[in-house]
Protein backbone atom coordinates (compact mmCIF):
# COMPACT_ATOMS: atom_id res chain seq x y z
CA UNK A 1 0.00 0.00 0.00
CA UNK A 2 2.83 2.34 0.80
CA UNK A 3 4.73 1.65 -2.38
CA UNK A 4 2.00 3.10 -4.55
CA UNK A 5 1.97 6.34 -2.63
CA UNK A 6 2.72 9.10 -5.12
CA UNK A 7 5.44 11.56 -4.23
CA UNK A 8 3.87 14.53 -2.58
CA UNK A 9 5.43 17.41 -4.40
CA UNK A 10 6.84 16.02 -7.56
CA UNK A 11 7.98 18.83 -9.82
CA UNK A 12 11.07 20.98 -9.39
CA UNK A 13 13.60 21.54 -6.67
CA UNK A 14 11.48 23.60 -4.28
CA UNK A 15 9.51 20.56 -3.14
CA UNK A 16 12.70 18.58 -2.66
CA UNK A 17 13.93 21.36 -0.43
CA UNK A 18 10.66 21.14 1.46
CA UNK A 19 11.08 17.39 1.94
CA UNK A 20 14.62 17.92 3.22
CA UNK A 21 13.32 20.60 5.53
CA UNK A 22 10.70 18.23 6.91
CA UNK A 23 13.32 15.57 7.49
CA UNK A 24 15.60 18.03 9.24
CA UNK A 25 12.76 19.35 11.38
CA UNK A 26 11.78 15.82 12.41
CA UNK A 27 15.36 15.09 13.42
CA UNK A 28 15.47 18.30 15.47
CA UNK A 29 12.21 17.53 17.24
CA UNK A 30 13.33 14.01 18.04
CA UNK A 31 16.53 15.47 19.44
CA UNK A 32 14.41 17.80 21.56
CA UNK A 33 12.39 14.84 22.81
CA UNK A 34 15.38 12.67 23.61
CA UNK A 35 18.16 14.98 24.71
CA UNK A 36 16.78 15.94 28.15
CA UNK A 37 16.14 12.36 29.23
CA UNK A 38 19.46 11.20 27.81
CA UNK A 39 21.23 13.88 29.81
CA UNK A 40 19.44 12.56 32.87
CA UNK A 41 20.60 9.01 32.19
CA UNK A 42 24.20 10.12 31.61
CA UNK A 43 24.24 12.14 34.82
CA UNK A 44 22.85 9.22 36.79
CA UNK A 45 26.34 7.74 36.35
CA UNK A 46 28.14 10.90 37.43
CA UNK A 47 30.06 10.58 40.68
CA UNK A 48 29.37 14.23 41.51
CA UNK A 49 26.39 14.98 43.68
CA UNK A 50 24.70 17.62 41.61
CA UNK A 51 27.32 19.58 39.70
CA UNK A 52 27.38 19.99 35.96
CA UNK A 53 31.00 18.87 35.85
CA UNK A 54 31.81 15.27 35.21
CA UNK A 55 33.64 13.73 38.14
CA UNK A 56 33.96 10.25 36.86
CA UNK A 57 31.79 7.28 36.13
CA UNK A 58 30.13 5.79 39.15
CA UNK A 59 27.29 3.47 40.06
CA UNK A 60 26.97 4.96 43.52
CA UNK A 61 23.49 6.43 42.98
CA UNK A 62 22.19 3.05 41.94
CA UNK A 63 23.76 1.53 45.03
CA UNK A 64 22.17 4.32 47.04
CA UNK A 65 18.84 3.40 45.50
CA UNK A 66 19.18 -0.09 46.93
CA UNK A 67 19.43 1.39 50.41
CA UNK A 68 16.31 3.54 50.05
CA UNK A 69 13.68 1.32 51.60
CA UNK A 70 10.81 3.84 51.29
CA UNK A 71 11.38 4.03 47.54
CA UNK A 72 11.50 0.25 47.27
CA UNK A 73 8.32 0.01 49.28
CA UNK A 74 6.69 2.51 46.93
CA UNK A 75 7.89 0.54 43.90
CA UNK A 76 6.34 -2.59 45.35
CA UNK A 77 3.08 -0.71 45.99
CA UNK A 78 3.09 0.52 42.40
CA UNK A 79 3.64 -3.00 41.13
CA UNK A 80 0.78 -4.41 43.21
CA UNK A 81 -1.57 -1.59 42.19
CA UNK A 82 -0.65 -1.76 38.51
CA UNK A 83 -1.12 -5.54 38.44
CA UNK A 84 -4.53 -5.40 40.12
CA UNK A 85 -5.54 -2.52 37.85
CA UNK A 86 -4.51 -4.48 34.77
CA UNK A 87 -6.47 -7.59 35.72
CA UNK A 88 -9.63 -5.71 36.63
CA UNK A 89 -9.39 -3.44 33.59
CA UNK A 90 -8.99 -6.36 31.21
CA UNK A 91 -12.05 -8.12 32.66
CA UNK A 92 -14.26 -5.01 32.70
CA UNK A 93 -12.99 -3.77 29.35
CA UNK A 94 -13.45 -7.09 27.57
CA UNK A 95 -16.95 -7.59 28.95
CA UNK A 96 -17.93 -4.10 27.95
CA UNK A 97 -16.41 -4.36 24.49
CA UNK A 98 -18.13 -7.66 23.80
CA UNK A 99 -21.56 -6.47 24.91
CA UNK A 100 -21.34 -3.09 23.23
CA UNK A 101 -20.18 -4.80 20.06
CA UNK A 102 -23.08 -7.23 20.12
CA UNK A 103 -26.04 -5.27 21.34
CA UNK A 104 -28.14 -2.22 20.69
CA UNK A 105 -30.22 -1.05 23.59
CA UNK A 106 -31.72 2.17 24.86
CA UNK A 107 -29.14 4.31 26.60
CA UNK A 108 -26.28 2.71 24.67
CA UNK A 109 -24.97 6.05 23.41
CA UNK A 110 -25.13 7.49 26.90
CA UNK A 111 -23.25 4.47 28.23
CA UNK A 112 -20.58 4.96 25.60
CA UNK A 113 -20.10 8.61 26.51
CA UNK A 114 -19.87 7.59 30.16
CA UNK A 115 -17.18 5.06 29.33
CA UNK A 116 -15.22 7.59 27.32
CA UNK A 117 -15.51 10.29 29.95
CA UNK A 118 -12.81 9.08 32.37
CA UNK A 119 -10.49 8.62 29.41
CA UNK A 120 -10.71 12.20 28.25
CA UNK A 121 -11.65 14.35 31.23
CA UNK A 122 -8.95 16.02 33.30
CA UNK A 123 -7.64 13.48 35.80
CA UNK A 124 -7.84 15.93 38.65
CA UNK A 125 -11.65 15.85 38.39
CA UNK A 126 -11.70 12.09 38.76
CA UNK A 127 -9.33 12.44 41.70
CA UNK A 128 -11.31 15.00 43.67
CA UNK A 129 -14.72 13.49 42.93
CA UNK A 130 -13.53 10.07 44.12
CA UNK A 131 -12.03 11.71 47.20
CA UNK A 132 -15.40 13.25 48.04
CA UNK A 133 -17.10 9.88 47.49
CA UNK A 134 -14.67 7.99 49.71
CA UNK A 135 -14.83 10.60 52.44
CA UNK A 136 -18.62 10.59 52.45
CA UNK A 137 -18.87 6.81 52.35
CA UNK A 138 -16.35 6.57 55.18
CA UNK A 139 -13.95 4.47 53.10
CA UNK A 140 -10.42 4.79 54.38
CA UNK A 141 -7.89 5.67 51.67
CA UNK A 142 -5.49 2.90 50.78
CA UNK A 143 -4.73 0.34 48.10
CA UNK A 144 -8.37 -0.32 47.26
CA UNK A 145 -9.19 3.33 46.67
CA UNK A 146 -6.14 3.82 44.44
CA UNK A 147 -6.98 0.70 42.43
CA UNK A 148 -10.57 1.89 42.01
CA UNK A 149 -9.34 5.20 40.65
CA UNK A 150 -6.85 3.56 38.30
CA UNK A 151 -9.31 1.01 36.94
CA UNK A 152 -11.85 3.74 36.25
CA UNK A 153 -9.59 5.52 33.75
CA UNK A 154 -7.75 2.39 32.50
CA UNK A 155 -10.51 0.00 31.51
CA UNK A 156 -11.89 2.26 28.75
CA UNK A 157 -8.53 1.94 26.98
CA UNK A 158 -8.80 -1.85 27.09
CA UNK A 159 -12.39 -1.62 25.93
CA UNK A 160 -11.44 0.48 22.91
CA UNK A 161 -8.61 -1.88 21.95
CA UNK A 162 -10.74 -5.01 22.28
CA UNK A 163 -13.67 -3.46 20.48
CA UNK A 164 -11.54 -2.43 17.51
CA UNK A 165 -10.37 -6.02 17.27
CA UNK A 166 -13.92 -7.40 17.56
CA UNK A 167 -15.05 -5.13 14.74
CA UNK A 168 -12.34 -6.60 12.55
CA UNK A 169 -13.41 -10.18 13.26
CA UNK A 170 -15.47 -12.16 10.79
CA UNK A 171 -18.78 -13.06 12.49
CA UNK A 172 -18.85 -16.21 10.37
CA UNK A 173 -16.03 -17.62 12.51
CA UNK A 174 -18.21 -17.86 15.56
CA UNK A 175 -21.19 -19.07 13.61
CA UNK A 176 -19.10 -21.83 12.07
CA UNK A 177 -18.01 -22.93 15.51
CA UNK A 178 -21.63 -22.95 16.66
CA UNK A 179 -22.73 -24.88 13.61
CA UNK A 180 -20.03 -27.42 14.33
CA UNK A 181 -21.61 -27.97 17.71
CA UNK A 182 -19.68 -25.67 20.05
CA UNK A 183 -21.62 -24.31 22.99
CA UNK A 184 -21.81 -20.50 23.14
CA UNK A 185 -19.20 -20.48 25.86
CA UNK A 186 -17.10 -22.96 23.91
CA UNK A 187 -17.25 -20.78 20.81
CA UNK A 188 -16.25 -17.75 22.83
CA UNK A 189 -13.38 -19.56 24.52
CA UNK A 190 -12.08 -21.44 21.47
CA UNK A 191 -12.70 -18.93 18.71
CA UNK A 192 -13.21 -15.40 19.96
CA UNK A 193 -10.79 -15.33 22.87
CA UNK A 194 -7.75 -16.53 20.89
CA UNK A 195 -8.57 -14.00 18.20
CA UNK A 196 -8.71 -11.27 20.85
CA UNK A 197 -5.35 -12.18 22.36
CA UNK A 198 -3.31 -9.39 20.72
CA UNK A 199 -5.88 -6.80 21.74
CA UNK A 200 -6.05 -8.15 25.29
CA UNK A 201 -2.27 -8.08 25.61
CA UNK A 202 -2.00 -4.61 24.11
CA UNK A 203 -4.87 -3.27 26.22
CA UNK A 204 -3.51 -4.93 29.34
CA UNK A 205 -0.06 -3.48 28.73
CA UNK A 206 -1.59 -0.05 28.28
CA UNK A 207 -3.55 -0.38 31.53
CA UNK A 208 -0.39 -1.47 33.34
CA UNK A 209 1.71 1.42 32.04
CA UNK A 210 -1.07 3.95 32.69
CA UNK A 211 -1.38 2.79 36.28
CA UNK A 212 2.37 2.48 36.81
CA UNK A 213 2.92 6.10 35.77
CA UNK A 214 -0.21 7.68 37.22
CA UNK A 215 0.20 10.57 39.63
CA UNK A 216 -2.84 12.83 39.70
CA UNK A 217 -5.63 10.43 40.66
CA UNK A 218 -3.27 8.64 43.05
CA UNK A 219 -2.45 11.95 44.67
CA UNK A 220 -6.04 12.28 45.88
CA UNK A 221 -6.86 8.64 46.61
CA UNK A 222 -3.75 7.16 48.26
CA UNK A 223 -2.80 6.93 51.92
CA UNK A 224 0.81 7.24 53.01
CA UNK A 225 1.05 3.46 53.30
CA UNK A 226 -0.24 2.95 49.78
CA UNK A 227 1.93 5.67 48.21
CA UNK A 228 3.07 4.72 44.73
CA UNK A 229 6.45 5.34 43.17
CA UNK A 230 5.30 8.38 41.12
CA UNK A 231 3.85 9.89 44.28
CA UNK A 232 7.15 9.46 46.13
CA UNK A 233 9.16 10.75 43.18
CA UNK A 234 6.90 13.80 42.94
CA UNK A 235 7.40 14.50 46.64
CA UNK A 236 11.17 14.23 46.31
CA UNK A 237 11.36 16.26 43.10
CA UNK A 238 9.33 19.05 44.67
CA UNK A 239 11.97 19.47 47.34
CA UNK A 240 14.70 19.74 44.72
CA UNK A 241 17.13 17.75 42.70
CA UNK A 242 18.39 14.52 44.09
CA UNK A 243 20.98 12.32 42.35
CA UNK A 244 19.14 9.20 43.48
CA UNK A 245 16.21 10.41 41.40
CA UNK A 246 18.45 10.47 38.33
CA UNK A 247 19.19 6.79 38.83
CA UNK A 248 15.54 6.04 39.47
CA UNK A 249 14.50 7.93 36.34
CA UNK A 250 16.95 5.90 34.30
CA UNK A 251 15.38 2.72 35.63
CA UNK A 252 11.92 4.08 34.82
CA UNK A 253 13.07 4.63 31.26
CA UNK A 254 14.27 1.07 31.10
CA UNK A 255 10.80 -0.19 32.11
CA UNK A 256 9.20 2.05 29.46
CA UNK A 257 11.59 0.84 26.77
CA UNK A 258 10.80 -2.75 27.65
CA UNK A 259 7.06 -2.00 27.45
CA UNK A 260 7.33 -0.25 24.09
CA UNK A 261 9.53 -3.02 22.69
CA UNK A 262 6.98 -5.58 23.88
CA UNK A 263 4.10 -3.73 22.25
CA UNK A 264 6.07 -3.36 19.02
CA UNK A 265 6.65 -7.10 19.13
CA UNK A 266 2.91 -7.63 19.66
CA UNK A 267 2.08 -5.52 16.63
CA UNK A 268 4.46 -7.50 14.47
CA UNK A 269 3.39 -10.90 15.77
CA UNK A 270 1.14 -12.76 13.32
CA UNK A 271 -2.49 -12.38 14.21
CA UNK B 1 -30.20 -26.94 24.51
CA UNK B 2 -29.11 -24.05 26.64
CA UNK B 3 -30.46 -20.70 25.54
CA UNK B 4 -27.90 -18.69 23.68
CA UNK B 5 -26.62 -16.18 26.19
CA UNK B 6 -25.76 -13.36 23.87
CA UNK B 7 -27.70 -12.69 20.72
CA UNK B 8 -26.07 -14.00 17.58
CA UNK B 9 -26.71 -11.21 15.19
CA UNK B 10 -25.05 -7.90 16.08
CA UNK B 11 -27.48 -5.21 16.93
CA UNK B 12 -29.87 -7.42 18.85
CA UNK B 13 -31.23 -6.44 22.22
CA UNK B 14 -29.41 -8.07 25.09
CA UNK B 15 -31.04 -10.96 26.94
CA UNK B 16 -31.05 -11.49 30.68
CA UNK B 17 -27.65 -13.15 30.62
CA UNK B 18 -26.10 -10.30 28.67
CA UNK B 19 -27.48 -7.79 31.13
CA UNK B 20 -25.93 -9.86 33.90
CA UNK B 21 -22.56 -9.66 32.16
CA UNK B 22 -23.02 -5.95 31.62
CA UNK B 23 -23.92 -5.38 35.26
CA UNK B 24 -20.38 -5.06 36.67
CA UNK B 25 -19.57 -2.39 34.12
CA UNK B 26 -22.78 -0.45 34.79
CA UNK B 27 -22.32 -0.65 38.55
CA UNK B 28 -18.71 0.45 38.25
CA UNK B 29 -19.54 3.46 36.11
CA UNK B 30 -22.47 4.44 38.32
CA UNK B 31 -20.51 4.11 41.56
CA UNK B 32 -17.21 5.60 40.50
CA UNK B 33 -18.08 8.09 37.75
CA UNK B 34 -21.70 9.23 38.04
CA UNK B 35 -22.17 9.28 41.81
CA UNK B 36 -18.83 10.99 42.53
CA UNK B 37 -19.57 13.64 39.90
CA UNK B 38 -22.97 14.33 41.49
CA UNK B 39 -21.39 14.43 44.95
CA UNK B 40 -18.84 16.93 43.69
CA UNK B 41 -21.64 19.07 42.35
CA UNK B 42 -23.52 18.76 45.65
CA UNK B 43 -20.41 19.56 47.64
CA UNK B 44 -19.84 22.73 45.64
CA UNK B 45 -23.08 24.15 47.08
CA UNK B 46 -21.99 23.39 50.63
CA UNK B 47 -19.91 25.25 53.12
CA UNK B 48 -17.07 24.29 55.38
CA UNK B 49 -17.00 24.57 59.11
CA UNK B 50 -14.01 25.78 61.10
CA UNK B 51 -12.53 22.26 61.19
CA UNK B 52 -12.61 21.93 57.44
CA UNK B 53 -15.59 19.57 57.49
CA UNK B 54 -18.13 19.86 54.71
CA UNK B 55 -21.50 21.29 55.75
CA UNK B 56 -24.01 20.23 53.13
CA UNK B 57 -26.49 22.82 52.12
CA UNK B 58 -27.39 25.07 49.27
CA UNK B 59 -25.38 28.20 48.93
CA UNK B 60 -24.01 29.83 45.83
CA UNK B 61 -21.28 31.51 47.77
CA UNK B 62 -18.51 29.32 46.36
CA UNK B 63 -19.53 30.21 42.86
CA UNK B 64 -19.64 33.88 43.77
CA UNK B 65 -16.07 33.50 45.01
CA UNK B 66 -15.07 32.15 41.59
CA UNK B 67 -15.75 35.58 40.18
CA UNK B 68 -13.11 37.09 42.43
CA UNK B 69 -10.49 38.65 40.10
CA UNK B 70 -7.79 36.52 41.74
CA UNK B 71 -9.45 33.31 40.60
CA UNK B 72 -10.60 34.68 37.28
CA UNK B 73 -7.01 35.59 36.56
CA UNK B 74 -5.87 32.08 37.44
CA UNK B 75 -8.55 30.59 35.21
CA UNK B 76 -7.52 32.85 32.35
CA UNK B 77 -3.87 32.08 32.90
CA UNK B 78 -4.58 28.34 32.84
CA UNK B 79 -6.47 28.71 29.59
CA UNK B 80 -3.71 30.87 28.16
CA UNK B 81 -0.95 28.46 29.13
CA UNK B 82 -2.89 25.51 27.78
CA UNK B 83 -3.69 27.35 24.54
CA UNK B 84 -0.06 28.38 24.09
CA UNK B 85 1.06 24.82 24.78
CA UNK B 86 -1.45 23.48 22.25
CA UNK B 87 -0.43 25.94 19.53
CA UNK B 88 3.26 25.22 20.08
CA UNK B 89 2.64 21.47 20.01
CA UNK B 90 0.70 21.88 16.77
CA UNK B 91 3.38 24.01 15.12
CA UNK B 92 6.19 21.73 16.25
CA UNK B 93 4.37 18.44 15.92
CA UNK B 94 2.36 18.74 12.71
CA UNK B 95 5.34 18.69 10.34
CA UNK B 96 6.80 15.75 12.24
CA UNK B 97 3.54 13.79 12.06
CA UNK B 98 3.32 14.63 8.39
CA UNK B 99 6.84 13.50 7.66
CA UNK B 100 6.28 10.30 9.65
CA UNK B 101 3.15 9.37 7.76
CA UNK B 102 4.67 9.93 4.35
CA UNK B 103 8.01 8.24 5.02
CA UNK B 104 8.95 4.89 3.50
CA UNK B 105 7.48 2.00 5.53
CA UNK B 106 10.80 0.94 7.08
CA UNK B 107 11.70 4.46 8.18
CA UNK B 108 8.15 5.12 9.29
CA UNK B 109 8.13 2.15 11.62
CA UNK B 110 11.38 3.28 13.22
CA UNK B 111 10.27 6.91 13.55
CA UNK B 112 6.95 5.86 15.02
CA UNK B 113 8.76 3.83 17.65
CA UNK B 114 10.95 6.85 18.37
CA UNK B 115 7.83 8.94 19.06
CA UNK B 116 6.17 6.20 21.10
CA UNK B 117 9.00 5.92 23.61
CA UNK B 118 8.62 9.50 24.91
CA UNK B 119 4.83 9.06 24.71
CA UNK B 120 5.07 6.24 27.22
CA UNK B 121 7.88 7.68 29.30
CA UNK B 122 6.72 8.85 32.69
CA UNK B 123 5.87 12.54 32.50
CA UNK B 124 7.43 12.91 35.95
CA UNK B 125 10.75 11.68 34.61
CA UNK B 126 10.47 14.04 31.66
CA UNK B 127 9.59 17.00 33.86
CA UNK B 128 12.35 16.16 36.28
CA UNK B 129 14.81 16.12 33.38
CA UNK B 130 13.90 19.73 32.63
CA UNK B 131 14.41 20.69 36.26
CA UNK B 132 17.94 19.39 35.97
CA UNK B 133 18.53 21.36 32.78
CA UNK B 134 16.93 24.65 33.77
CA UNK B 135 18.09 25.09 37.36
CA UNK B 136 20.68 27.68 38.28
CA UNK B 137 23.55 25.18 38.35
CA UNK B 138 22.06 23.27 35.45
CA UNK B 139 23.31 22.40 32.01
CA UNK B 140 21.74 25.34 30.19
CA UNK B 141 23.19 27.86 32.59
CA UNK B 142 26.59 26.18 32.31
CA UNK B 143 26.32 26.68 28.58
CA UNK B 144 25.33 30.30 29.03
CA UNK B 145 28.22 30.89 31.42
CA UNK B 146 30.59 29.43 28.87
CA UNK B 147 29.27 31.44 25.94
CA UNK B 148 28.32 34.68 27.63
CA UNK B 149 29.70 34.76 31.19
CA UNK B 150 28.16 38.16 31.88
CA UNK B 151 24.62 36.77 31.57
CA UNK B 152 24.99 33.81 33.87
CA UNK B 153 23.23 32.63 35.82
CA UNK B 154 19.87 33.15 34.17
CA UNK B 155 16.86 32.43 36.34
CA UNK B 156 15.24 29.86 34.08
CA UNK B 157 13.55 27.48 36.48
CA UNK B 158 10.33 28.55 38.20
CA UNK B 159 9.26 30.84 35.36
CA UNK B 160 6.23 30.74 33.06
CA UNK B 161 8.57 29.85 30.20
CA UNK B 162 9.79 26.81 32.12
CA UNK B 163 6.19 25.69 32.72
CA UNK B 164 5.26 26.02 29.04
CA UNK B 165 8.45 24.24 27.98
CA UNK B 166 7.62 21.40 30.34
CA UNK B 167 4.03 21.21 29.13
CA UNK B 168 5.05 21.19 25.46
CA UNK B 169 7.68 18.57 26.17
CA UNK B 170 5.15 16.40 28.01
CA UNK B 171 2.31 16.64 25.53
CA UNK B 172 4.05 16.84 22.14
CA UNK B 173 3.74 13.08 21.44
CA UNK B 174 0.01 13.30 22.27
CA UNK B 175 -0.39 15.62 19.32
CA UNK B 176 1.95 13.87 16.91
CA UNK B 177 0.28 10.47 17.16
CA UNK B 178 -3.33 11.36 16.23
CA UNK B 179 -2.21 13.76 13.49
CA UNK B 180 0.05 11.03 12.16
CA UNK B 181 -2.91 8.64 12.07
CA UNK B 182 -4.99 11.04 10.00
CA UNK B 183 -2.20 11.96 7.58
CA UNK B 184 -1.56 8.26 7.12
CA UNK B 185 -5.16 7.77 6.00
CA UNK B 186 -4.90 10.66 3.57
CA UNK B 187 -5.42 9.55 -0.02
CA UNK B 188 -2.35 10.49 -2.02
CA UNK B 189 -4.43 10.56 -5.19
CA UNK B 190 -6.26 13.64 -3.93
CA UNK B 191 -2.98 15.49 -3.58
CA UNK B 192 -1.88 14.25 -6.97
CA UNK B 193 -5.14 15.52 -8.43
CA UNK B 194 -4.58 18.94 -6.91
CA UNK B 195 -1.11 19.01 -8.45
CA UNK B 196 -2.45 18.00 -11.82
CA UNK B 197 -4.91 20.85 -11.59
CA UNK B 198 -1.96 23.16 -11.19
CA UNK B 199 -1.78 23.74 -7.45
CA UNK B 200 1.69 24.16 -5.98
CA UNK B 201 2.66 22.89 -2.54
CA UNK B 202 1.66 26.17 -0.90
CA UNK B 203 -1.85 25.84 -2.34
CA UNK B 204 -2.21 22.11 -1.72
CA UNK B 205 -1.50 22.32 1.97
CA UNK B 206 -4.25 24.74 3.02
CA UNK B 207 -6.70 23.60 0.35
CA UNK B 208 -6.38 19.82 0.57
CA UNK B 209 -4.10 18.48 3.26
CA UNK B 210 -5.14 20.65 6.18
CA UNK B 211 -8.91 20.11 5.87
CA UNK B 212 -8.45 16.38 5.39
CA UNK B 213 -6.34 16.03 8.52
CA UNK B 214 -8.65 18.14 10.65
CA UNK B 215 -10.04 15.13 12.56
CA UNK B 216 -6.51 14.22 13.68
CA UNK B 217 -5.79 17.82 14.60
CA UNK B 218 -9.00 17.99 16.63
CA UNK B 219 -8.14 14.79 18.48
CA UNK B 220 -4.58 15.95 19.13
CA UNK B 221 -5.70 19.37 20.31
CA UNK B 222 -8.10 17.75 22.80
CA UNK B 223 -5.42 15.40 24.06
CA UNK B 224 -3.07 18.33 24.71
CA UNK B 225 -5.40 21.13 25.76
CA UNK B 226 -7.60 19.27 28.25
CA UNK B 227 -4.88 17.81 30.46
CA UNK B 228 -2.75 20.96 30.11
CA UNK B 229 -5.49 23.18 31.56
CA UNK B 230 -5.76 21.09 34.71
CA UNK B 231 -2.16 20.03 35.18
CA UNK B 232 -0.68 20.78 38.57
CA UNK B 233 2.35 18.51 38.81
CA UNK B 234 4.36 20.07 35.97
CA UNK B 235 3.50 23.56 37.15
CA UNK B 236 4.49 22.64 40.71
CA UNK B 237 7.85 21.29 39.64
CA UNK B 238 8.83 23.80 36.95
CA UNK B 239 6.86 26.85 38.06
CA UNK B 240 7.36 26.54 41.78
CA UNK B 241 4.55 28.33 43.58
CA UNK B 242 4.97 31.37 41.36
CA UNK B 243 2.67 30.52 38.50
CA UNK B 244 -0.31 28.70 40.00
CA UNK B 245 -2.78 27.31 37.51
CA UNK B 246 -6.31 26.16 38.18
CA UNK B 247 -5.11 22.63 38.93
CA UNK B 248 -2.79 23.91 41.64
CA UNK B 249 -5.58 25.88 43.29
CA UNK B 250 -7.97 22.91 43.27
CA UNK B 251 -5.29 20.64 44.66
CA UNK B 252 -4.53 23.19 47.35
CA UNK B 253 -8.19 23.58 48.37
CA UNK B 254 -8.58 19.84 48.80
CA UNK B 255 -5.34 18.92 50.51
CA UNK B 256 -3.89 21.99 52.26
CA UNK B 257 -6.55 24.66 52.74
CA UNK B 258 -9.16 21.96 53.31
CA UNK B 259 -11.95 23.99 51.81
CA UNK B 260 -13.58 21.18 49.87
CA UNK B 261 -16.74 23.05 48.86
CA UNK B 262 -14.73 25.81 47.21
CA UNK B 263 -12.41 23.25 45.61
CA UNK B 264 -15.48 21.42 44.35
CA UNK B 265 -16.89 24.62 42.84
CA UNK B 266 -13.58 25.16 41.04
CA UNK B 267 -13.76 21.55 39.86
CA UNK B 268 -17.31 21.99 38.58
CA UNK B 269 -16.24 25.11 36.70
CA UNK B 270 -13.37 23.15 35.17
CA UNK B 271 -15.76 20.35 34.23
CA UNK B 272 -18.07 22.87 32.58
CA UNK B 273 -15.15 24.28 30.65
CA UNK B 274 -14.16 20.79 29.57
CA UNK B 275 -17.66 19.92 28.39
CA UNK B 276 -17.98 23.18 26.45
CA UNK B 277 -14.62 22.61 24.75
CA UNK B 278 -15.67 19.08 23.81
CA UNK B 279 -18.88 20.34 22.27
CA UNK B 280 -17.04 23.07 20.37
CA UNK B 281 -14.59 20.53 18.98
CA UNK B 282 -17.38 18.21 17.96
CA UNK B 283 -19.11 21.06 16.17
CA UNK B 284 -15.90 21.98 14.36
CA UNK B 285 -15.14 18.46 13.27
CA UNK B 286 -15.95 17.87 9.61
CA UNK B 287 -18.54 15.19 9.00
CA UNK B 288 -19.35 12.71 6.28
CA UNK B 289 -17.20 12.15 3.24
CA UNK B 290 -14.14 13.85 4.65
CA UNK B 291 -13.76 11.47 7.55
CA UNK B 292 -11.20 8.65 7.39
Amino acid sequence: MAASRPPLFSPAAGPRLLAAGLRGWTALVLLFLYLPVLVLVVYSFNAARLGVGWEGFSGRWYAELLRQTPLQRAALNSLVIATATTLLSVVLGTLGAWLLHRHRFPGRDLLESLINLPMVMPEILLGISLLVLFALAGVELGFTTVIIGHVTFSFPFVLVAVRARLQGLDPALEEAARDLGATPWGAFRLVILPALRPALLAGGLMAFLLSWDELIVTYFTASAAAATLPLKVFGLAKVGLNPVLNALSALFLLVTLAGVAFSAYLRRAPR
Amino acid sequence: MTPFPVAREPGARPGAFAWLLLAPLLVWLALFVVVPALLLLGCSFGERDEFGQVLWGFSLENYARLLDPVYLRIFLRSLGFAALTTVLCLLIGYPVAYHLARAAPRVRELLLLLVLVPFWTSFLVRTYAWMAILREEGLLNALVAWLQPAWAPLGLLYTPAAVVTGLVYSYLPFLILPVYASVEKLDGALIEAAHDLGAGPWRVFPAVILPLTLPGIAAGVTLVFVPAVAMFAVTDLLGGARVPLIGNVIQNQFLQARDWPFGAALGVALLGLFLVSQMLLRALRPRGALRG
